[in-house]
């Protein structure tokens, strides 16, 4: 099947506007006939389901915490960026629109990115509309600041906590309609497959993880938002149970997936500190607003840190490598998140690392606190050359802006970031590549939709930051609601879909099927076993730097583990109860044909770009030595991957990437 | 430095089992680890071992889903303050000791499975009023054409906070969900968008917390002791100023 991205005609400013002109749509009375059904209910899926229901669909909304409120969206830090220039910086759509293609490293769709920069604003209106608390000044507006790879203040927030209002904002909205009955809300329950008839998406087994239920849902469409897959790497910011299989489960019955290849390592998040480790701790971006990272500048130095000889406050300024403001002196500490961290690891693999396992830098807040303590002695009237009461009014600027991840800091690591600088290490984020869809939003499953996290449309080959909260509200308040009405335009005479058709059975008998195989099989390795070994596969091959060999030896490492894990897996208890191993061991099976695929498509793209760093292909002369090298004339595509059976059989589609409203270029922070 | 640690687990198998406390003993435990990553570890071994793990939530794993819950030698997210359990390490735990674990205990939470259990009560408080009525348009008006002082954003913040994990209750002698419903109520009470269904809001948001078995407040500040937010007595004070202007 070709692959038609169906954006619309016209000047990019204009494609939305007359696309929205001359849609199709669904009257009131009709939609009340007409169910949609949402797997995820973060930021996109939460969003989506509220507003969806608002126009008066019948929403069924499913996931597998124990109330929408706990999906991952939460834990975003930092911020969320929308172009409303309230600062007088220079913003504007057209900015914000250029700066997420370019920070993508030039692999997105010009003109979704420019839809998104352009309903950025009404999300900021929609969310004070809702009651989401966002940080103030003191005459009442609201307040702004910095993210990586831009060099205006876009980023609304609301403490280190964004996330979290945003998504409770979403879920409040979807409260509402709950009450009113126009969702049905299924807690606890994990979708099993999407069930497809007459060629569309028309219904979705699901497994009730309480009771072990097997269930038949129908729907006119089906929206996927189940977020990222990052998880597959084992260690990750994500949380425990956030899984790839909702998405999975659709690519194996026909959509494409796109771009596996493009992760993002985070570069500031708590080192990894023993084998016990079940996950990673993001300390948000926003950090970087105020501090400054380095490493020792010598050698002996780093060691005798390492060896606990000495601490990192011995060290005078010249005895300091800031390393991004040396080599990136326009971005310095804010450059984007995919070039902090190739910047990190490169300074540990030469020795300068800073912890016992040598995989740490330091993110240091001593000359934000002189410079806050300096600013308000200055307001308060107080005496500017008290170094103590400057340290004492600094440190309380910097509580009041980032309290929370200081605790967090300190909790998990045991030593206070106010005295000494913080360790950080990049680790796995977020997943820009995922599910193939249209200008619509829809997959190549007609009437599958897959928002969010979950897709892969705006962030190109790297997602700047604070644009993760944008892309799912506005995929879920302001875009499907749109393009899915379009679509459902055409059913408003087909009835209610029945689940006794046969695909329903059909569908729901493998469902059983799989599930009585793992209770069945006699193992003798837990499924955490398994997730572990392919995570250190992912990590060590397929990370923050990538080779031909070593992607070869991935792809036969992690088939060798998929057999193995067949053969091998233990699952205790029983299908029709509560059973956590049960529900892992189907989300790490995904998992294992994903990172595959994953490594596939890292070997296919010969360059690098943004996230997916080929050692092959970095500059080797001149001002730009050293960066990653990407290759417009060869690889300026989407790739899109159709399901064949076994991972390595996949098939290659491209969707050629056109840039009319951006040039191509060299991506320099310098 | 890894420790041996004794650990009592209530186990049941179901809403309807009677259940029991479990003695397990596990070694090598790392000062390092998170509590939860210490259970994770525990359960591994009785995996390998033939059992059944031990059922217990937890998701995001950083302190801010809500989703972990365990009660832990007698205190709501164990012996330390402004966390959750899965931000608890076991540094705070000395070689040798012995380790209460139970479910979070409260009539309208019912065990679902060992330390499992069902917090849907305080979904459905919000069903009731948990919201502003504001439909999804990209014509709201411009979210700066209302200043709120930044005083009231910021402790309508510190009320939105809470991450409804429930400790409130499982530590009030009450099983009190006052604190819960009153950060809720206050986060929209001292926001302008807010105040027009104020009355609604509080009158049907309580009404719920009483049909759910909640009880009542007393007062003791148990609640605001525990809760990994540090969410402050004054919300249900708040809360009870907005019932009686409601009401009267």
């Amino acid at each position: 099947m070709a692959l038609d991205s169906k954006v619309p005609q016209g000047p990019i400013a204009d494609k939305w506007t007359n696309y929205k002109n001359h849609i199709d749509l669904v009257n009131p009375a009709n939609k009340r006939n007409i169910d949609i059904i949402v797997v995820g209910t973060g930021l996109a899926g939460g969003s989506a389901s509220a507003t969806l229901a608002e126009l008066g669909y019948n929403v069924k909304a499913f996931a597998y915490q124990d109330s929408p409120r706990r999906a991952h969206s939460i834990a975003a830090q930092g911020g969320i960026n929308a172009a409303k220039n309230y600062q007088g910086d220079g913003d504007s759509t057209y900015r914000l629109f250029y700066d997420t293609v370019k920070g993508g490293d030039y692999r997105a769709r010009e003109a979704n990115v420019y839809r998104l920069a352009e309903v950025s604003a009404n999300i900021i209106d929609q969310c004070v509309a809702q009651g989401v608390p966002f940080a103030r000044d003191y005459g009442g507006l609201l307040d702004n600041r910095s993210f990586g790879g831009v060099l205006v203040s876009r980023t609304f927030y609301a403490k280190g906590q964004t996330g979290q209002q945003l998504l409770l904002g979403a879920y409040s909205a979807m409260n509402r309609q709950i009450g009113r009955g126009k969702i049905t809300m299924y807690n606890r329950h994990e979708m099993m497959d999407v069930v497809v008839v007459d060629g569309k998406a028309r219904g979705i087994i699901t497994r009730n993880l309480v009771t072990g239920e097997i269930e038949r849902h129908s729907a006119h469409a089906v929206v996927i938002a189940s977020g990222g897959y990052g998880n597959v790497f084992f260690l990750s910011t994500n949380a425990m149970g956030s899984n790839t299989s909702a998405a999975w489960k659709i690519h194996k019955k026909g959509a494409y997936f796109a771009n596996p290849c493009y992760t993002q390592i985070h570069p500031t998040c708590i080192p990894v500190s023993g084998d016990h480790q079940s996950k990673l701790t993001l300390m948000s971006e926003s950090l970087r607003n105020d501090g400054r990272i380095w490493v020792p500048a010598k050698l002996e130095d780093a060691q005798a840190i390492r060896e606990g000889k000495k601490s990192p406050n011995d060290l005078s300024e010249e005895e300091r490598d800031y390393y991004l403001e040396r080599r990136y002196p326009a971005f310095g500490n804010l450059v984007p998140r995919d070039v902090a961290s190739r910047a990190a690891k490169e300074r540990c693999d030469a020795g300068f690392g800073v912890n016992a396992t040598g995989e740490a830098v330091y993110l240091d807040f001593a000359a934000a606190i002189e410079r806050y303590g300096k600013e308000q002695a200055l307001i308060k009237g107080l005496d500017q050359n008290d170094a103590a009461l400057i340290d004492k009014l600094g440190k309380e600027i910097v509580k009041a802006k980032y309290g929370n991840l200081f605790q967090m800091y300190d909790k998990i690591v045991d030593e206070n970031p106010y005295e000494t600088p913080m360790m950080i290490y990049p680790a796995v984020h977020y997943t820009m590549g995922g599910v193939w869809v249209d200008y619509n939003l829809m997959t190549t499953i007609p009437g599958c939709y897959c928002i969010g996290e979950a897709n892969f449309s705006d962030h190109g080959a790297n997602r700047l930051g604070a644009s993760a909260l944008m892309q799912g509200l506005a995929d879920g308040y302001f875009v499907l609601p749109y393009t899915i009405g379009d679509y459902l335009s055409d059913d408003i005479r087909t009835g209610a879909i029945s689940t006794d058709l046969p695909e329903f059975s059909q569908a729901e008998k493998e469902v059983k099927e799989k599930l009585d195989f793992f209770i069945n099989n006699k193992g003798s390795k837990s499924v955490d076993h398994f997730h572990k070994r392919l995570g250190k596969i992912m990590w060590n091959k397929v990370g923050m730097a990538r080779n031909e060999q070593g992607l070869k030896e991935a792809m036969a490492e992690i088939k060798e583990l998929r057999e193995e894990f067949y053969k091998e897996v233990n699952i205790p208890g029983a299908s029709d109860t509560y059973n956590e191993e049960l529900a892992k061991a189907g989300r790490v099976a995904d998992f294992l044909e994903l990172g595959e695929l994953f490594a596939k498509d890292a070997l296919v793209r010969e360059e690098s770009c943004g996230g997916h760093f080929r050692e092959e292909s970095a500059e080797t002369e001149g001002p730009q030595k050293g960066e990653a090298k990407r290759d417009d004339v060869n690889f300026a595509f989407v790739s899109a991957w159709e399901y064949k059976g076994e991972p390595a059989d996949a098939v290659l589609h491209k969707e050629q990437l056109e840039f009319n409203d951006i040039e191509l270029k060299t991506r320099s922070y310098k | 430095m890894d420790m041996n640690l004794k650990l009592k687990i209530w186990r049941q198998s179901g809403a309807n089992d009677k259940g029991k406390m479990v003695d397990y003993s596990i070694s090598n435990v790392s000062p390092d680890m998170s509590f939860l990553e210490m259970l994770d570890v525990l359960n591994e071994q009785i995996i390998n071992e033939g059992g059944e793990p031990v059922a217990f939530d937890h998701d995001c794993r950083e302190g801010i889903c809500g989703m972990c819950s365990l009660y832990i030698n007698g205190e709501a997210h164990g012996p330390d303050r402004g966390i959750t359990t899965c931000q608890l390490h076991m540094r705070k735990f000395k070689d040798g000791d012995t380790i209460y674990i139970e479910p979070f205990r409260a009539k309208a939470f019912p065990v679902i499975k060992d330390l499992v259990v069902d917090r849907s009560a305080f979904d459905r408080i919000q069903h009731t009023g948990g919201f502003i009525s504001v439909n999804t348009s990209g014509n709201t008006q411009d979210a700066n054409s209302l200043p709120i002082s930044k005083h009231a954003a910021d402790e309508a913040m510190d009320a939105a906070t809470c991450i409804g994990c429930g400790a409130c209750v499982a530590t009030c002698k009450n099983s009190s969900a006052m604190l819960f419903v009153g950060a809720k109520v206050s986060q929209y009470a001292l926001l302008p968008q807010g105040q027009v269904e104020a009355a609604d809001r509080v009158r049907n948001m309580v009404a719920q917390m009483d049909a759910e078995g909640f009880g009542n407040c007393t007062n003791t500040g148990a609640c605001e002791v525990e809760c990994p937010k540090g969410i402050s007595l004054d919300n249900i004070a708040r809360m009870n100023r907005e019932f009686l202007k409601a009401n009267i």
